[in-house]
């Protein structure tokens, strides 16, 4: 029985897509079945973030209403074939959704993989509802930023009410993820600080991914940032969480960009 | 200005999170459940209006939500003139 994972943060463009991609594909290389399934019903993102656009036939909707298998609407990653996409539908609503059929699928994937990660769409309405539903752990994307941690608080508040977890008085783990940091800004203490997010929102950290070009490179290229420059900061940051999540236990640190040559000598204003 | 504040450079990051700890705090309290603040707001409004024809553009209301204390302002003009409403009539006005 695998697990079920919800990547969820309320407010959007904090990485919520960029988190799954690269939380999934570091899952996958170290040997996990991995399914990541786009929950975000009308603009989604992940099959592009992915790589994966011009494979999509069926989607989460037509496993849900029944008109495909949902062996026919998985697409198998070409670099690693543990890695699995399930994605949703560009031209339905949300509303095409049923609890029950999201239920099912979930059940189904859950037989198959070890690992079934949910990205969830932005907002607090149905679709984000649905994206949490099955979770057993939920990862809560936050930037350093007041709204972002306005925001992740909202959805952790739902997190521990609206999930089935927590309607069967059960409790579902919860972690931090904190995106977008910026060393600098940080040191000059022009940004949050993640003891004050972790302070605010009082969940445990799973990893602190430094802001890195490298990732949108990486979504230029239609590739998890974690397979496309597995060495880059953000990736090993990843790859930390990664490791977290599998009950490893993984100093918390923040990845720096490694330069070359030139980078040492000139790169020092920027770090 | 304190002498030492030339030296101490101004960092945005300390007000944000003192600006959020404030607002979650009120957050927190507030959903799922009704806003103390905002039901003594509408109660009081409606207890005076019970009385005294009250106009609502005459009617001003602050609100601070602070770390450990709210404080509500409500001013209400009363014209001179303002006539006790007879008994009977406050359903309607209190709308």
């Amino acid at each position: 029985m695998g697990k079920v994972l919800v990547v969820t943060s309320g407010k959007g463009g904090v990485g919520k897509t960029t988190s799954t991609a690269a939380l999934g594909a570091a899952l996958a290389r170290t040997g996990e079945n991995v399914v990541v399934v786009d929950f975000d019903v009308g603009l989604r993102n992940l099959d592009l973030v992915m790589g994966a656009e011009r494979r999509v036939v069926f989607d989460l909707i037509n496993v849900v209403q029944g008109d495909a298998k949902l062996s026919q609407a998985l697409i198998r990653d070409k670099r690693m074939d543990t890695l699995s996409l399930l994605p949703a539908s560009q031209t339905r609503d949300k509303d095409a959704l049923s609890v029950e059929g999201v239920d099912k699928v979930i059940a189904e994937l859950r037989e198959k993989f070890d690992w079934v990660i949910c990205d969830s769409p932005a907002g607090i309405e149905r679709g984000a509802l649905l994206a949490m539903r099955n979770a057993d752990i939920a990862v809560v994307v936050t930037n350093p930023e007041v709204s972002s941690v306005r925001d992740s608080d909202r959805i952790i508040g739902m997190l521990d009410s609206k999930t089935l977890k927590a309607e069967n008085g059960e409790r579902i783990e919860k972690y931090l993820l904190v995106t977008r940091y910026d060393v600098a800004r940080a040191a000059r203490n022009e940004m949050l600080k993640t003891e004050d997010v972790l302070e605010i929102l009082s969940i445990p950290l799973l990893g602190i991914i430094p802001e890195s070009e490298e990732v949108l490179k990486a979504s230029n290229l239609g590739a998890p940032v974690t397979l496309n420059n597995p060495d880059a900061a953000p990736s090993r940051a990843y790859y930390d969480a990664a490791r977290r999540l599998k009950g490893e236990t993984v100093e918390v640190v923040v990845p720096l960009e490694r330069k070359g040559f030139m980078g040492r000598l000139f790169g020092r204003r920027v770090a | 200005m304190n002498l030492l504040d030339i030296f101490r450079k101004k960092t945005t990051a300390p007000v944000a999170r003192d600006r959020l700890q404030v607002l979650l705090a009120h957050e927190r309290s507030v959903i799922g459940k009704s806003d103390l603040m905002a039901v003594l707001q509408e109660e009081i409004l409606a207890v005076i209006a019970k009385h005294i024809q009250v106009d609502r553009q005459a009617v001003q209301i602050k609100m601070d939500r602070g770390p450990s204390v709210s404080m509500l302002e409500i001013d209400v003009e009363v014209p001179i003139d303002a006539k006790l409403k007879p008994r009977g009539s406050e359903s309607h006005a209190a709308a």
